[in-house]
């Protein structure tokens, strides 16, 4: 790109941050309204259960409490973030399927009695046998989770791209290797929350929700409550933190309305932090299954590969992740053959949903895992066979992805180059060891649902500039980044711009915080929205200036002729002018905008794009481990990353050095532990996710690609960045120690057991 | 039984009406709708409700409230006036030390207390004392950052 950019590219703080730092930011747990009651969920005790009775009284008799609800009061109506894949209740019906499920709810005047009130209701269960295991689950004569889904399967997939079978055939050397990847909770630090009020005048209800996915959630609050779409407003105050934990709905969401509803009273709830580590979700655990094909120098020719997905008791978006874990096997090889199985299995136990990655993480650790133990069985370089197999931009594309740009194997020598490893990999002394991982996202799904964004902006005579948006940020910077989008088009400073979004009251519709698509999906719309206004704009000034439309340009809160700058009309006198030619005002642009799709919803028949483009990354991990004590310490992390032209580079570093840390804890702390569906660990005291004394020196590298359907060139940089810290971080134990670890997290115990292992000669590594 | 208590919270004095279990936090957020104070875990682990008493941090989620009269209380609110910042709030800013923003005043009181304490403190001293707040968004790297750029600017000042 030609052009000389001025607030694009630029290092912003995010629009928010004063408002963060003074402490002023309303998240929803900061919001009260007059006459507010507060909200409490019953939860399940049992993994499995038939609900008999629900005995309400004594709660309800309680002074203080004003509401108690059953599944019985609401509608017969299933929720689900996958339209097809609804199987949940906002508060159960029928059965309870996992310690933690939501069986009822009571408001009451103050948190602490509508806590007593809990007490006072009385459950009487039929304990069903349970299923913990996703194997045994698959067995026949297994307990089933929910009756009408035999075998406990309730989505999966099998794809083949090529010919698997003569790409075997033609390979030098097979292998075939088992992994497992853990459950992770999001732990966001802000706990899931919402606030609900509703006018009985007017029938309208408002809910302001912690959630990542506002018009996702108006859609189902008004399938399950049985109200009209128009009647619901939900509003998104300042989102903790999602990482995926937000894209999806809970009772809190349907008991604070119906509520509120009921009693004409603004109702808040908010879940204690065991609640969101028991009943709301986490990465998905899954079994995988890698055996590939590659000739003597590396190449890789075909790849058989099968996930079996630990669901936990509902779907949330089971069809999505066998289908993201399967069609980014993909990317950033290039495998010409390949055949895909994905299962996902309901257990009774917590349930797995969309986090950071959504799948790919859990592909990936097994495929740049398999990929280091291949180089070592047929003496090849680790960062080599990576580069030699990348795929590459123009090239015909194995699944028929569109590759507009692709950085990757500059990811690799530049990551490789940054943690020194020529003069490392192999040739550290035992205990210290380099390793290094790829990874590749798209930038927000094409051919899925339909997902398109939309953009308004309107251009005021005070040359102010309000932006309303749909995106969602949840802390991420998406109003920034869109602020810095339309600054640039329209050619005036970041603080022209005004942002409102996320609102389905006010703001155009947009999917929301999920797949990474939201700087180039509702980027581009704002940035068409802008477009629409310059035009309206440009024909007015051209006549004043007696120059063509095409030659103008807008830059520095001036229009002019390119070239000349100074022979230009300031935007403010532009807009008076243009408002005294009695030309209506605001001038008003509007713009909607989604991925390219060539053949709509039927991605799973057909092969095409999953996404308008794909950012391209690779992860170099130094690590130290202490034989006696099995301790490791990640002592720097290289994050080289191509997401295409960075709109807002400082906070592109954010989510990599966030991601670093977050695979760090995938890979050496982090585990929901079960033990009979009943979570063990559910407070941060016993689940440790990183802090300050473990962060390692943090390099990032940014490789500029500049892609074509992207707003000025960018790709995505939010998920894509957590894939590969986890397998690099291993990929460099296994260079300090020996030991092929297959199992996430690598603990000290582990790394102890594994020692003691390889000292009395047995095989090194942990196989299912 | 309930008790009047009065609190001296940012340099004023509140009277507040409190039974013998309540925490600072609790009547910080739910009595005098000081928000900037968060409620993160609620078992002393995540650091989101730290404030400073007597420029001590506290967590506020586990310190009874009668135990804070005839102390100090400093919360987010009152670090610096409305419409300046305190040096740590601008470098949190302008590092890019915030993302979410839910742990940030919480960080930052830490951090205060860490700077009126040592001064000129290493970067291996503000890590050992920022450990106790916790945050899942930013990796850590820019608030630590934040901390030490305020600790070196000090420096030069002097």
């Amino acid at each position: 790109m030609e052009r000389e950019l001025d607030v694009v590219g630029t290092r912003r703080p995010m629009l928010d941050a004063a408002a963060k730092v003074k402490g002023a930011a309303q998240f929803t747990d900061d919001l009260t309204l007059p006459g507010m009651l507060y909200g409490k969920i019953l939860r399940s005790p049992l993994p499995h259960a038939r609900i008999l009775t629900i005995d309400t009284s004594k709660a309800e008799k309680l002074p203080g409490v004003k509401g108690v609800m059953t599944g019985q009061d609401i509608p017969d109506r299933k929720y689900g973030i996958v339209p097809k894949a609804k199987d949940e209740y906002a508060l159960a019906r029928d059965k309870v399927r996992f310690i933690g499920d939501d069986v009822a709810a009571v408001c009451a005047i103050d948190p602490e009695i509508a806590e007593e009130a809990l007490e006072l209701i009385r459950v009487d269960y039929e304990e069903l046998p349970a299923v913990f295991d996703p194997k045994e689950a698959i067995e026949e004569g297994a307990p089933l989770v929910h009756d009408d889904v035999r075998g406990n399967i309730s989505a999966s997939l099998k794809k083949e791209f090529g010919d698997v079978e003569s790409g075997f055939g033609e390979s030098d050397f097979i292998f075939e290797d088992s992994f497992y990847s853990q459950p992770v909770n999001h732990a966001p630090l802000e706990p899931h929350a919402a606030l609900a009020q509703y006018d009985p005048l007017k029938g309208e209800l408002t809910i302001w929700s912690s959630t990542q996915i506002p018009f996702f959630l108006r859609r189902n609050l008004s399938t399950t409550l049985l109200i009209p779409e128009s009647k619901v407003r939900v509003v998104k105050p300042k989102v903790g933190g999602g990482f995926g934990g937000k894209i999806d709905m809970y009772a809190k969401d349907f008991c604070a309305c119906w509520f509120a509803m009921k009693l004409g009273r603004p109702v808040k709830f908010v879940y204690e932090r065991e609640e969101v580590f028991i009943a709301t979700r986490q990465r998905h655990p899954v079994y995988l299954r890698v055996k590939t094909g590659v000739k003597r120098d590396g190449m890789i020719l075909a790849q058989q590969f099968r996930a079996h997905v630990d669901g936990g008791a509902y779907n949330s978006t089971a069809p999505l992740i066998i289908t993201l874990l399967g069609y980014f096997l993909m990317i950033p090889y290039r495998v010409p053959n390949l055949l895909y199985e994905g299962y996902h299995i309901y257990t009774n136990k917590p349930v797995g949903g969309a986090m950071r990655g959504h799948g790919v993480p859990q592909a990936r650790f097994a495929v740049e895992r398999q990929l280091d133990m291949i180089a070592e069985r047929i003496g090849a370089d680790p960062a080599e066979i990576r580069i030699k197999n990348s795929i590459h931009a123009g090239e015909p594309h194995p699944a028929k992805f569109t590759i507009n740009t692709c950085g990757f194997p500059d990811t690799v020598s530049k990551a490789a180059e940054a943690i020194g490893w020529d003069e490392k990999r192999g040739k550290l002394p035992f205990g210290r060891g380099v390793g290094l991982a790829g990874g590749s996202f798209p930038s927000g799904v094409s051919n899925m649902s339909h997902i398109s964004s939309g953009a308004v902006v309107q251009l005021g005579r005070d040359g102010t500039v309000n932006v309303l948006t749909g995106a969602a940020d949840i802390g991420q910077g998406a109003e920034t980044v869109i602020a810095q989008i339309v600054a640039e088009e329209l050619g005036v400073p970041l603080e022209d711009i005004r942002v409102t979004a996320a609102d389905t009251g006010i703001t155009p519709l947009d999917p929301g915080t999920f797949g990474s698509g939201v700087t180039v999906r509702a980027g581009n719309a704002a940035r068409l929205a802008v477009m629409s206004i310059k035009k309206k704009l440009f024909e007015f000034v051209a006549q004043k200036l007696e120059a063509n439309v095409e030659d103008l340009v807008a830059k520095d809160r001036k229009i002019f002729v390119k070239g000349s700058p100074d022979e230009g009309i300031a935007l403010p006198v532009a807009l008076k002018a243009y408002q005294y030619a009695d030309l209506p005002m605001p001038i008003v642009g509007r713009g909607s905008w989604m991925a390219p799709a060539t053949e709509p919803t039927t991605l799973l028949k057909e092969d095409g794009d999953f996404g308008p483009s794909y950012s391209f990354m690779t992860q170099a991990a130094e690590v130290e481990v202490d034989p006696q004590t099995g301790r490791i310490r990640l002592l720097k992390m290289v994050a080289a990353h191509d997401c295409g032209r960075a709109i807002n580079p400082m906070l592109v570093e954010g989510q990599l050095e966030g991601s670093v840390v977050g695979g760090m804890g995938q890979a050496l702390y982090e585990e929901v532990v079960t033990e009979r569906g009943q979570v063990m660990n559910p407070s941060f005291l016993d689940y440790g996710f990183p802090t300050t004394m473990e962060m390692p020196v943090i390099e990032t590298i940014e490789v500029e690609t500049d892609d074509p359907l992207g707003p000025f060139g960018a790709k995505e940089a939010g998920e894509g960045t957590q894939i590969s810290p986890a397998p690099a971080i291993l990929n460099a134990i296994y260079d300090a120690i020996g030991v092929d670890f297959t199992e996430l997290p690598v603990t000290p115990e582990k790394i102890l057991k594994a020692l003691e292992e390889k000292r009395a000669g047995k095989k090194g590594g942990v196989h299912l | 039984m309930k008790h009047v208590i009065a609190l001296n919270i940012n340099g004023d004095t509140y009277e507040v009406l409190v039974s013998p279990n309540k925490t600072i936090l609790e009547v910080l957020r739910d009595q005098l709708g000081l928000m900037g104070t968060k409620r993160g875990c609620d078992l002393g682990v995540c650091g989101t409700c730290t404030v400073l008493m007597d420029g001590e941090p506290y967590l506020s989620c586990l310190t009874l409230a009668m135990d804070a009269v005839g102390r100090e209380i400093l919360t987010i609110e009152g670090l610096s006036q409305e419409g300046d910042f305190d040096p740590l709030q601008r470098a949190f800013i302008e590092k890019g030390a915030v993302q979410c923003g839910f742990c940030t005043p919480g960080m930052i009181l830490t951090a205060k207390a860490i700077l009126d304490e040592e001064g000129k403190p290493t970067e291996e001293s503000i890590k050992k004392k920022m450990a106790g707040n916790l945050c899942r968004c930013t990796g850590y790297k820019k608030i630590v950052e934040a901390v030490l750029s305020v600790a070196t600017q000090t420096e030069r000042e002097e």
